[in-house]
Order: structure tokens, then sequence, then C-alpha cells
């Protein structure tokens, strides 16, 4: 009576395709515009590492006294990957377990991972944008230099552009894809109990 | 009677407004203004390399703008960046007669594949001390500079076989061989005096030359050259003057003989007599200079013999073919199958045929020989003449509709004519007397064509006055129409002779932004602050010095003495596009070094007196540039002044104490 759906079943894998991209394409990117910088410098952020223009922004940051960017510094790089491995993992036991609270269970498992990241994501963007070396040689009273979590900002000299890169947007399609067929399942679970 | 002669008087005024001679303001129309315009944010479609002439470099202009993108230091010093200053750089001016820091600029070839231009290096010519020099077209920069031995006035260069195989040299100026004196009249000048033509050899994927084998000519000036193309694959061409031998007033008697020569040179035969051990080894000794893209420094090596070739010893190596009248641009058409020689001094335009001059040796339909080497008989070897084409013609070029464009010096113009019937097409007035003139690729087999460019000699009321030395004058004109059309007047630097224009994308994605740090192999490189130091042997100190925005490490040093040798090695730790460091210090009596990012350079300083020397980077590069400062401190000779240096230790001292 509690068994998956055809479409839930569909739904496992294909979330489960969409999340494993994460090892292939870079998931968050953050472009930055100056007018030094016409043709623009970026940041991608993967599950394990960062790249782009990584030291050019460190170069620049020195002057507002951000801390410098290094892959090291981020222990996420390290459990990110193992939760998403884990996670994926988990999607092929529900598979085989059949049952809708499994389901259930592993879309709420996908949803904390992604408000964890995010959050994390924000916390540090926080971290770097106000906590700035006191002996800095440009202080702009007030001004912090937190980018954007998601969208467009612009920060002195430099616009910022903040925005989910191919992976992000397979996760996003993960956690929509698994949210819709939920509520599905849950309306149909409904329907044969009533 | 007083009205009569002030209606006289008016009269006359008015008849000399209408008799006013013609202007050049009037040349403009049409469209010229849209197809010159190039908006903001928008690309030149042509990068045009021209020739400095006496300032000794190369400019860079885009077209259809004509506006000036850059100065490559070649063969003169150029301060502005530390070329023959910096210890890098100046072994590339080294010759067998020590440091020179300028030369005469006269022409360029940009390598070809096939008969194409290929935008991998550019060659310049060395007029005065007789060199030649290669320009890579990733970074614009001098990589190479090869002296000739056994020369003088190295004018007929740097052109270039259809596969960039050997770039010619030959001496204008004919000079006794292995450099010895002479006495100076014209017997002396025909007994001693030599010319010749030396092949330099390149190799294929390095660039680099060396003079492959010398064919030693009589003397006579050996003035510009073309290679054979096509079928014509194989012979190099060179139009003469002064075969009359002069040594003096040459004006006259360099101008007595009715012809002078195209000489024609079989250098796949010199090849051959090469191989055969045909060649002598002639003692000599010349330099060779090589900047390495590693160490970001030149170095020099002397070259002690050269091969020569010696045209009456060795049959079918060196053709004359006679020329209307001392001769000055000798070029071969797109085909290969045409030579045009321009006589300075003729009424008319010969055009040679490369299929009649070989059927011409084959029936030996020769007038006699010169100095032991034998001339074809004119007519033998004539396509044709351009009647009546205008007044002192000095080059052709070509496009790729079968059609030539001569420069006229003293009637100053460009002719239009074709190839096919000799017949005058059309004609534009220059401003003034031009000198080369260049359609983009019109030297090689598939010209670009489009625009034809007048480099001209005389400028005078072209452009707003600056005194009695003025910038010379070029002019751009379209030539895809039936007429050719007057489009842009533009000032040039130097006094440009010939020059070389190429499509932009076929150079401007492989242009290099930076240099790689992590493969920087500069003996005294500085990877990182950390590796800042400041080293004594004896009484040279090297500073191992970084640049980055926006501070020197160290930025100061003490225990430098009166009587020391210091190098400054400043390695730019930047690795972003556009971010050069400069660096200076007072009373240093050279020049500043510009460093590119992830380059080394040096400067070396000398202080002759004690005190305090503030030094500081000169490239305005960043908001905090003014701050990028030092000082050096010069003690007394002999002072016990400790060796100390840094950056910034005070205040991180300063900030643990008020911890």
């Amino acid at each position: 009576m509690n068994k998956l759906s055809l479409v839930a079943k569909v739904s496992i894998v294909i979330a489960i395709g969409c999340i494993a991209t994460l090892w292939l394409v870079p998931m968050w990117r953050i472009d930055l515009a100056a007018p030094q910088y016409p043709e623009g410098i970026f940041m991608q952020i993967w599950i394990n590492d960062i790249k782009g223009d990584v030291d050019i922004i460190n170069g620049l940051n020195h002057y507002i006294g951000m801390k410098t960017i290094h892959k090291e510094d981020f222990r996420e790089f390290v459990y990110l990957p193992v939760a998403l491995g884990v996670f994926c993992v988990l999607g092929l036991l529900v598979l085989l377990r059949n049952r809708r609270w499994a389901f259930h269970t592993w879309t709420g498992l996908l949803l904390a991972i992604a408000a964890i990241s995010m959050y994390d994501f924000w916390k540090w963007e926080y971290e770097y944008g106000h906590h700035l070396d006191p002996s800095a040689p440009i202080k702009v009273p007030g001004m912090a230099y937190q980018p954007p979590l998601i969208g467009y900002k612009k920060m002195l000299n430099f616009e910022a552009l903040s925005q989910p890169d191919a992976g992000g947007w397979f996760f996003i399609a993960a956690v929509v894809l698994l949210t819709a067929v939920a509520v599905y399942e849950w309306k149909r679970a409904k329907k044969i109990t009533s | 009677m007083k009205l009569s002669l002030l209606l006289f008087t008016l009269a006359g005024a008015v008849a000399m407004q209408s008799c006013k001679m013609k202007t050049t303001s009037s040349a403009v129309t049409g469209d010229a203004a849209a197809r010159t315009y190039v908006a903001p944010g928008k690309y030149d479609e042509l990068y045009n390399f021209v020739s400095g002439g006496f300032n000794g470099q190369v400019s860079v202009y885009g077209l259809p703008s004509g506006r000036l993108l850059k100065l490559i230091p070649v063969f003169s010093v150029h301060p502005e960046n530390g070329y023959g200053f910096s210890e890098e750089t100046k072994p590339m001016l080294q010759t067998s007669f020590g440091f020179v820091p300028w030369d005469d600029q006269h022409h360029l070839a940009l390598s070809q594949t096939n008969g194409e231009h290929d935008g991998r290096w550019l060659f310049a010519n060395a007029n005065n001390t007789p060199r030649v020099a290669r320009i890579d077209l990733t970074t614009f920069k001098t990589m190479e500079i090869i002296e000739l031995p056994n020369s003088g006035g190295n004018h007929s260069s740097p052109f270039l076989t259809e596969n960039t195989e050997y770039v010619i040299a030959g001496t204008r100026f004919a000079v006794p061989v292995g450099n010895q004196e002479s006495a100076l009249d014209n017997a002396s000048f025909k007994k001693n005096f030599k010319s010749t033509a030396s092949f330099i050899g390149i190799d294929k994927t390095t660039g680099h030359m060396n003079v492959s084998f010398q064919i030693i000519l009589p003397g006579m000036d050996l003035d510009l050259s073309r290679a054979g193309k096509g079928p014509s694959h194989g012979w190099f061409f060179f139009s003469t003057y002064n075969t009359e031998q002069a040594s003096t007033l040459l004006e006259v008697n360099a101008s007595r003989k009715d012809k002078d020569f195209i000489v024609a040179v079989n250098w796949k035969k010199a090849e051959e007599y090469v191989k055969a051990g045909k060649a002598r080894k002639m003692a000599t000794e010349y330099y060779h200079n090589t900047f390495n893209e590693e160490t970001h420094s030149a170095s020099s090596s002397v070259i002690k013999e050269v091969l020569t070739l010696d045209p009456e010893e060795l049959d079918g190596l060196v053709y004359l073919i006679p020329c209307p009248k001392s001769p000055h641009g000798c070029d071969v058409d797109p085909s290969g199958e045409y030579i045009v020689g321009s006589g300075k001094l003729a009424a008319l335009i010969p055009v040679f045929s490369y299929q009649k001059f070989t059927k011409a040796i084959a029936d030996k339909a020769f007038e006699g020989e010169y100095n032991g080497i034998p001339v074809i008989k004119y007519e033998a070897a004539l396509h044709g003449e351009v009647q009546k084409p205008g007044l002192g013609p000095l080059h052709t070029e070509f496009d790729a509709n079968g059609n030539a464009y001569t420069s006229f010096f003293v009637s100053s113009e460009i002719v239009k004519w074709s190839l096919k019937d000799l017949q005058v097409l059309d004609r534009v007035p220059t401003y003034y007397s031009i000198g080369h003139l260049m359609v983009p690729g019109g030297d090689t087999k598939k010209p670009y064509g489009k625009y034809v460019v007048a480099y001209n000699k005389i400028t005078k009321d072209r452009y707003l006055p600056t005194g009695p030395e003025l910038a010379q004058s070029a002019q751009l004109y379209s030539i895809d129409g039936e007429k050719m059309q007057l489009l842009l007047d533009f000032p040039t630097i130097g006094e440009p002779h010939y020059a070389q224009a190429i499509p932009a994308e076929k150079i401007q994605a492989q242009s290099v932004k930076f240099f790689d740090i992590s493969k920087n192999k500069h003996p005294y490189l500085s990877a990182g602050e950390k590796a800042t130091k400041v080293v004594r042997e004896g009484n040279v100190v090297h500073v191992y010095m970084t640049a980055i925005r926006s501070h020197l490490t160290p930025d100061n040093i003490e225990g430098v003495q009166v009587g020391d040798e210091v190098y400054f090695h400043v390695t730019n730790l930047e690795q972003d596009w556009d971010i050069p460091h400069g660096f200076a210090i007072k009373h240093a009596p050279n020049a500043e070094l510009l460093i590119m990012p992830g380059e080394t350079s040096t400067l070396k300083f000398s202080p002759i007196k004690p005190g305090v020397y503030p030094f500081y980077c000169t490239d305005f590069c960043s908001a905090l540039h003014q701050e990028m400062q030092g000082y050096l401190r010069v003690s007394p000779k002999g002072s016990n002044v400790p060796l100390k240096w840094g950056t910034g230790a005070e205040e991180a001292d300063a900030a643990v104490a008020t911890k």
C-alpha cells in the first residue's frame, strides 16, 4: 500500500543523475566587473574546489583588507561530496526499499542539505565581507563587502553577480522534482486512505 | 583716368583670384569618413607594421583608422621601457663593433607559409650597422638580431622566400670584403669593393636565424630585392645602381649608364653548390643576439666564419638583366611570373617575364658579361614596358585582380596599371612625394587588397605645424573600386619606408596577456616576496626585489656603499592582464625598467655619492600606486652600516606592541 508510484521511481533515478553532475560541473558562480576589468573576472564554486580568477580576486582584496580565499580553508569541500555521495547511495536504497516514507525522508534530506549549504554559503560571504583587516589601505566607513547570496549587488567600483552555475541548476532541478513528486505521493496516499 | 586705373586694378585682382593654384582640400569625397571610422570599443580591420626609418624602431598602426597602437623597440634604445638599458636587453644591441644604440630601419617582412602571411614573425633590417631582427608577434618583442659580415648598408633586406626559408640581406654600399681599408677612387673601387647577398636561413619552428651563405658580387649597390614565388620560387631578384662603380659624387657618376641591372640569384643552385662543398670558408666576426623567453634575458654569441660563393667561378648561380635606369624597386607579382623594375630616372616601367628570362638562359641570349657574370639581352627577358606612367617610379605592390600600383616620388602619385596589357588605369595624387606604398598582402601570392597606403617623404602643410621638424604623412586609399579613392590622412613617426599589413584575426587571438611566473627561469628571479633578499658579493650587491600592487619588497635597503655596483632584479609578481610595474631610482644615469607581469628585469646603479635615494614604481598600476616607493641608503665607502632590508617590518612590530 505504501509502495512508490512509477513516477516516484523514475524521479529518484533522475534526481541521482542531477546530483551526480555536481562532480562534473561547477555549482555556483560569482561574476565581477569593474571599470578596470571590462573583460570581467569570475569565481566558480565546485562541490570540492574554487576555480576561476581566485588569485586576481585575492590580489584585489588586500586593498580593503578582505581575507584571501584558499581552497584549504573550506571543510565543506570534504563534507559536501561525502553528504551528496551518501545522498545518492540512500536514493538507491529508497528505490530498493520502495516505501513512501523512505522517499519523503530522502526528499527531506536533500532539502536539508540545500538549506544548510545556502546558510553556510551566506555565512562565509558574511565572514569575508565583514571581518576586514583594520590596517587595510582602503577603509570606507560603514562599508561591508559581502557579496550577494544570489543576484546583483554593486560594491564600490565592482559589480557582483552571484548565481547558480550548471551544477547548481541541476541541484535545483533535483530539489524541485523531488518536492513535486513528494507532494504528488502525499496526495496519492491521502486519496487511497480516504 | 583715376577711375579707369581703379577698375583695371580691380579686374586684375579678380583675375588673380580665379588663377589661384589647385589645392588639396577637395581631394576627399563620398563616404571616406564612414569607411575609416572605427567606433569606440571596435577594433581595426588590419594591423599595419610600419618601419621607423631613422628612429630605428617599428611602429604598429591600426587600419583603416590610422591610429598608432604601439612602438616596438628594435634597433634603437628605448628608455620608455628600458630596452637597451636593462641588463637583460643590453646584449640585443651588441655588435662586433660594440654596443650600437641606434639604427636606420627601412623594410619589414611578415613571415610567410606557402606565399601567404602566417602571423608568426616580423623581420626588420638595419641599414647603417648591417643587421636583421626578428620580432615575435605573440609578444610584439624583438627576439633576435643577427649582424651581417662583409656588408655596408643593409638595404635590400629583410625580404623573404615564400616559406620563410631565407631572409635576405644585400649590401647597398659596396665595401672591401673582410673589412680591409682601401684607397678611395674609382680604380680602387673596381678592384677592392664587393657587394654581398647574404642568405640567412630561418629555423622552421624557432625562427632562429643563421647566415647560411654569402654570394660575393662585383662592387655595385644592391638596392632592393624580392624573392621569386610560385614558378620563380628558388630565385631572388635584386635591383642595382652604381654599376658604373664610382666611389664619389654618385649623384652624377652613378647616373651615367642608360641601364643598370636586375641581379637574379638562383638560390636553389647556391644550396647545391654549398652541399657540394664549393663554398669557401672565410674568417670573419659577427654577433648573433637572442632573447630567451624563459629567462627574460638576451645573450650574444660571436660567430667567426662565413661560407662564401663566387659567381664568377660557379656557373648558373647569377645572371644580370639590364634595367633602365638606376632601378629602385624590384617587385614580383602574386603569380611569380612578372618582375617589375622601377628605374628612378626612367620614363617607363620595364616588366620582365620569368618564363622569358629562363628561356633566355636556355637559349644563351646574352649580350655579354659584367665582371664575369652573364648579362641577358634586355628584350629577351622583357614582358613589356608601361609607357609614360609618371615621374620617378619607386615601388610596386599588387592586388589580387592582376593590377599593379606604383609609387612615383617626383610626380607625387600612385599609378594603377594592368599587368596583362601594361595600360595605365588610374592615378591619384599623394601628399607629398610618396616613397614606399603598401597594399595589405600586396607582396604575397594572395593579396588581401582593399587598401593602398602611401608613406610620404614630405609633409609640409598636412597637419598643424610643429616647428621645423614635422611628423611624416601617410594616406590611405581604397582600391576596391575602379578608381582609387583617398580615405584618410594620418601622421606617422620616425620616417616610414616599407610596411606590411595583415588581417587582425591572424594576430589578435595569439597575443600574450602576461608571462607565466611559474615558467620564469631568470637567474635572479624572486618567486614570491619571501624569496626577496639582498646579497653582497665583494662590491657587487644583488637586490632580489618584487613588485605587486602596491608595494616593492624590499622597500628599505641599507648597507650599500659608494663604489658598489647595485643590481636591482625586479620581478613583477602580478599574473593579470595589463598590470606592468615600473622601477626607477633617483640619479641612476640610465633609464627606467618597465616590467611585465611575470617578468624579471634588472637595472644597474653605481651610486657615486652617499645619501638616500628614493625609488618608486613608474607605471600607474593601482589606487595606491603613489605609495609604491622606497629608499636606498648609500653610505660612504668603508662604512660599517650592515646590510639590512625589508618591507613593512616596523609597522608589523608596532601592531604586535599595541596588542
